[in-house]
């Protein structure tokens, strides 16, 4: 199995890189864009064990660890594979 | 009483709404009270600090603006360089997000400073947390924490250019909950380039600059004059983020700006309640009002109230006013910097601030009474029922029979307690700008800073607390520490020229702990006037308590001096040997009363700290800055926590310095208490044997005691005590030194 | 010889650069990211520092300022360039210098005094030195740790691209002695044609007594042609 995990800022909160980044995308002539929000993507291998188990390990893990829940949200996607 | 409920739940009181309601002479909206509850809160108003305040010496010969007056005060350091400098706190942010609590503290306060018309120069910080080798999930919580905190000062120091060049980092239980992260930063700017954060000139533009608004930290200012709780995690919305990139382009813009003849007229950063405070206290010093357009402001969210907007704390934004007819100017500046620059509105005579949102009104206040009209409550003190319990102690139940003097000596050196920080400051670009002259690890940082004619002033500078002694003992602990600053100039040669001073102190409504305030203030104060040293402005933290207890009451002071013009800069340690080292001072040690040594070694915090002899002090301060201009002098360090043992001990651990064999001086005491006691009044000196003639004549002439202690040389610490002589290998102490702190921290 | 040291957003070594290239007797000026013109005779310097905060990569949005492309000509033209720091990152990132600077591998910022060996004095940025001669320059970066293909890293080393590595205060180049993990304790490499130097040290803290010590005189002598009367 594969965990996938998506780690974004909230909302309301500066992202400081994006900021930068929509400056530069926009001097390079793409005047459209409106917003730019940087986040983390984040691959776990995963063999063998209880799915639901899993899951709710895997969600302990991407609220405790992988995000920092003062600042960011997490996405979690535990998909069949490799 | 919907207002009043409204009120209430912003954290205003009662009788504070009644002052409002018959201050306005009508019934405040909702807008207005979130604008009074910020300005109104300890953080900006300091009503329950100010009658202590006021005891301050805060004026002298050096001081160009005064505490109080505007963002930092400003000392004059000679022909026509002046210093601008402040200490701030960050303490509540940096315990919920350490990495973004810390960055954006370093970036408070540096908008404090180039607000001033300065150019920043060096961060300083004092750093307090529990103990990073504590058990189990204490222990790991502190050591997270630490990793922030040092990670968040790095990332915006490091990346705005200025160069973190000295501080202290302690731990202690006290801290577990609650730690301390106060930031300190020195700016350099020309007599005539003090900017003053006064609105003037009735019909001129206000620019607001710098990040757009959003969300962030609303009400923060009210968020650090509360007790942090286990709730407090839950007020997450309040974390700002720090851009330290837009804040290095917002000083180099500002300091771009200021330098246009007579362009701009104030200029005020939104830290603490953003748009509301820079509003009302520009407006407020400058005798004028103002008048806004919400609309006007760079937004980086949909949706903002004007309650939102006014309140945000959005890190790295400025309000700026210019003489009318010149806004162009600052447009191209800051196109320039990619930053955005909007005219929200003008200068007006009405003494109120004016709050429009798409022309219609809604907030309409007058500025004096936002700014300045706080209540200032006297809070009631009371002597702590166990303070004479936990001053008394008795030595000999706390050590054992026999001494066990090496032992100690290598447990002390194997604690994160005294551990080398190198860890942290190299971390910390501390040589961008290339003026560090003293780097990290000494007892004073010192800076080379371009003089407006050209050529160079030496500028030296100290953080310095210590909760442990003024838990024990308030006023001396105070006093004592106020000592140890100007000690650790005058071992780089300097003369104070100034103190910032941040007051970390616990709930000001518990009058044992408002106690340790006005004692604390009460020291520092009659300390300050005997070292004629005026106090320029800081910052006053309280509420710094978690539901395990308040912290050791926490004065943490920062000096400024300027290093005589003779004076060659000494390290801090010894030299490859053969020098002799004499001890400057007194030789009374002070004894164990609230030691590093007692809480380290033993566990126990007991007793109180020796009273300070400010006289004595001033002399050997005086004594030492000449001795330093003398030729042959080798070493120079100060006795401080640990004692002279642990002081001599330091001086072996610079690259390639010898170790010595010593006599140290001991009366009756105990040779514990003679080797580790913290008393003030001491310096070490190692100079060449030629030298001491002159040395010996400028000590005997300045009313100083010389002792000598010994000899540098061999590979060897070698102490004798009473006659009992002990030896350590200065490899081994040393190796405890630099590895105790990474250890204690892991990777 | 004349420089114009690059401003970039965020750039905070620029005003150090010019300090100690007119303290070595060097002409110096100023030029900001978005301007174009560079003189046919002038050494190009990009400072350390954080060009656009660091963001996304370092180096990544410096290298399409206006400026860079400028920079680029003159590189093929065969002026000389030197990236420090920050600098080398964005040489990097612009592909005037191969390879990249990744975060270091202790994961921490480090700011110190570092060792370095002189590998190769047949460059002119190191004419002034001897082959081996240890020189101590400071270094201050998150992200320096060098990293190319294994064929790169060949190239560089059969041609005698590796300028600088790190070692021990003995000379000896050791992993303990190297500050950020980097391949082959690569701290300064030249490109091909020997007119481009990329380093992670700084020089420029290198080149009065009050500062730390003299050794990064010779590289920026050696850049502005003056080679062994250093």
């Amino acid at each position: 199995m594969k965990a996938v995990v998506t780690v974004t800022l909230k909302p309301s909160i500066l992202d400081p890189q994006g900021e930068a980044v929509l400056h530069a995308v926009k001097g390079m002539g793409l005047q459209e864009v409106k917003s730019v929000r940087i986040g983390k993507h984040i691959e776990l291998e995963i063999e063998g064990g209880d799915e639901k188990k899993l899951k709710a390990k895997l969600e302990e893990i991407s609220r405790e660890l992988l995000s920092n829940p003062v600042m960011e949200n997490f996405h979690l996607d535990l998909r069949a594979g490799g | 009483m919907k207002a009043k409920e409204f009120a209430l739940k912003l954290g205003l009181t009662e009788e504070e709404f009644d002052r409002i309601q018959n201050g306005l002479g009508r019934e405040p909206n909702e807008t207005e009270l979130g604008m009074f509850s910020v300005m109104w809160s300890e953080h900006c108003s300091y009503k329950n600090t100010r009658k202590e305040l006021r005891k301050f010496p805060t004026t002298g010969p050096a001081v160009l603006v005064k505490a109080g007056e505007e963002n930092a005060g400003v000392v004059d350091a000679g022909d026509g360089l002046a210093l601008a400098f402040k200490i701030e706190s960050h303490n509540h942010p940096s315990a919920v997000e350490p990495f973004q609590g810390a960055a954006t503290g370093v970036g408070g306060i540096l908008r404090d400073i180039f607000t001033m018309g300065a150019r920043p120069v060096a961060f300083m910080d004092s750093l307090r947390f529990g103990r990073p080798d504590a058990p189990g999930e204490a222990g790991k919580r502190t050591r997270s924490l630490i990793h922030g905190v040092v990670a968040g000062i790095s990332h915006y120091g490091n990346c705005v250019g200025v160069p973190t060049v000295g501080g202290e980092l302690v731990f202690d239980p006290a801290y577990e909950g609650n730690p301390l992260v106060n930031v300190f930063c020195l700016g350099t700017l020309r007599h005539d380039q003090i900017r003053r954060g006064a609105a003037k000139g009735v019909g001129n533009p206000v620019f607001y600059v710098g990040a757009k608004t959003g969300r962030d930290g609303l009400a923060g200012a009210a968020f650090a004059s509360r007790d942090l709780t286990e709730e407090s995690k839950a007020d997450r919305p309040a974390v700002q983020v720090g851009d330290p990139f837009v804040g290095k382009l917002l000083f180099e813009a500002c300091l771009e700006l200021y330098a246009r003849p007579d362009l701009v007229v104030g200029v005020q950063d939104m830290g603490a309640a953003g748009l509301t405070c820079s509003t009302c206290e520009t407006a407020s010093r400058g005798g004028s009002g103002i008048e806004i357009e919400l609309r006007k402001v760079p937004q980086r969210e949909t949706g903002m109230t004007p309650f939102e907007t006014l309140l945000s704390e959005s890190q790295e934004r400025m309000l700026i006013i210019v003489r009318k007819g010149r806004e162009r100017e600052l447009k191209e500046i800051f196109a320039r910097w990619g930053l955005d620059a909007a005219e929200i509105g003008t200068v007006t005579d009405t003494g109120r601030v004016v709050v429009m949102e798409g022309g219609k009104v809604v907030a309409d206040l007058p500025a004096r009474m936002l700014a300045d009209d706080a209540p200032v409550y006297e809070r009631a003190a009371m002597t702590p029922a166990k303070l004479a319990e936990k001053q008394k102690y008795d030595l000999g139940k706390i050590l054992p029979a026999q001494p066990r003097v090496k032992e100690d000596l290598l447990k002390l050196a194997r604690s994160p307690a005294t551990g080398s920080r190198r860890w942290v400051w190299n971390q910390y670009d501390h040589m961008v700008g290339l003026r560090t002259v003293v780097r990290p690890g000494s007892d004073a940082a010192v800076l080379r800073v371009e003089k407006p004619g050209g050529g160079w002033v030496r500028v030296a500078m100290t953080l310095d607390g210590n909760g442990r002694w003024c838990a024990q003992d308030p006023r001396e602990g105070s006093k004592a520490l106020v000592a140890e600053a100007c000690r650790n100039l005058a071992c780089a040669g300097a003369v104070p020229l100034g103190l910032t001073d941040n007051l970390n102190y616990g709930n000001p409504h518990d009058p044992e702990l408002f106690w340790q305030l006005r004692e604390g203030v009460e020291g520092m104060a009659e300390a300050c006037r005997a070292f004629d040293l005026p106090v320029t402005g800081g910052n006053v933290s309280l509420y710094n308590q978690s539901p395990s207890g308040p912290i050791h009451p926490t004065p943490v002071v920062g000096v400024v001096g300027k290093v005589d013009e003779g004076v060659k800069l000494a390290p801090a340690v010894f030299s490859t040997g053969g020098g002799e080292v004499v001890l400057l001072g007194t030789t009374a040690s002070g004894g164990l009363g609230a030691s590093l040594y007692l809480q380290e070694v033993h566990g126990v915090i007991a007793g109180k700290l020796a009273a300070v002899d400010l006289v004595s002090e001033k002399k050997l301060h005086a004594v030492t800055r000449m001795v330093l201009a003398q030729p042959g002098v080798r070493a120079v360090h100060d006795v401080g926590e640990g004692g002279i043992l642990w002081a001599l001990a330091e001086m072996t651990f610079g690259e390639g310095s010898a170790g010595g064999e010593f006599r140290v001086p001991c009366g009756k005491e105990r040779p514990e208490e003679a080797l580790f006691g913290e008393g003030a009044g001491r310096i070490l000196v190692e100079l060449d044997e030629t030298s001491m003639p002159t040395v010996e004549n400028l000590a005997k002439e300045g009313g100083v005691e010389l002792t000598h202690l010994g000899r540098t040389g061999g590979k060897d610490l070698q102490v004798t005590v009473h006659g009992a002589e002990m030896i350590w290998p200065v490899a081994e102490l040393r190796d405890g030194f630099e590895k105790s702190l990474p250890k204690a921290l892991g990777p | 010889m004349r420089f114009a040291v690059v401003q970039f957003p965020g750039s905070n070594c620029d005003q150090d650069c010019v300090h100690a290239l007119r303290g070595l007797g060097q002409e110096a000026r100023l030029v900001w990211h978005h301007e174009t013109r560079l003189d046919p005779d002038e050494g190009v310097i990009l400072p350390g520092g954080f060009s656009y905060g660091d963001y996304l990569r370092c180096g990544a949005i410096a290298r399409f300022s206006p400026m860079m492309q400028s920079v680029k000509a003159a590189a093929e033209r065969g002026q000389v360039v030197v990236g420090i720091c920050n600098g080398f990152q964005i040489l990097c990132e612009a592909g005037l210098l191969p390879g990249a600077l990744t975060r270091n591998e202790g994961l921490h910022f480090r700011c110190e005094p570092s060792h370095l060996r002189v590998e190769s004095p047949a460059s002119r940025f190191t004419s002034g030195y001897g082959t081996g001669q240890m020189l101590r320059i400071p270094i201050a970066h998150g992200e320096g740790c060098y990293r190319a293909e294994p064929k790169v890293l060949e190239e560089l080393e059969a041609r005698q691209q590796i300028l600088f590595r790190y070692c021990d205060a003995e000379g000896r180049v050791t992993a303990e002695a190297n500050p950020n993990g980097s391949s082959h304790s690569i701290a300064g490499i030249r490109n091909q044609a020997g007119n481009v130097l990329g380093m992670m040290p700084h020089p420029e803290r290198a080149c009065e007594p009050e500062m730390g010590g003299l050794d990064g005189k010779g590289i920026l002598l050696g850049a502005a042609g003056i080679g062994r009367s250093a």
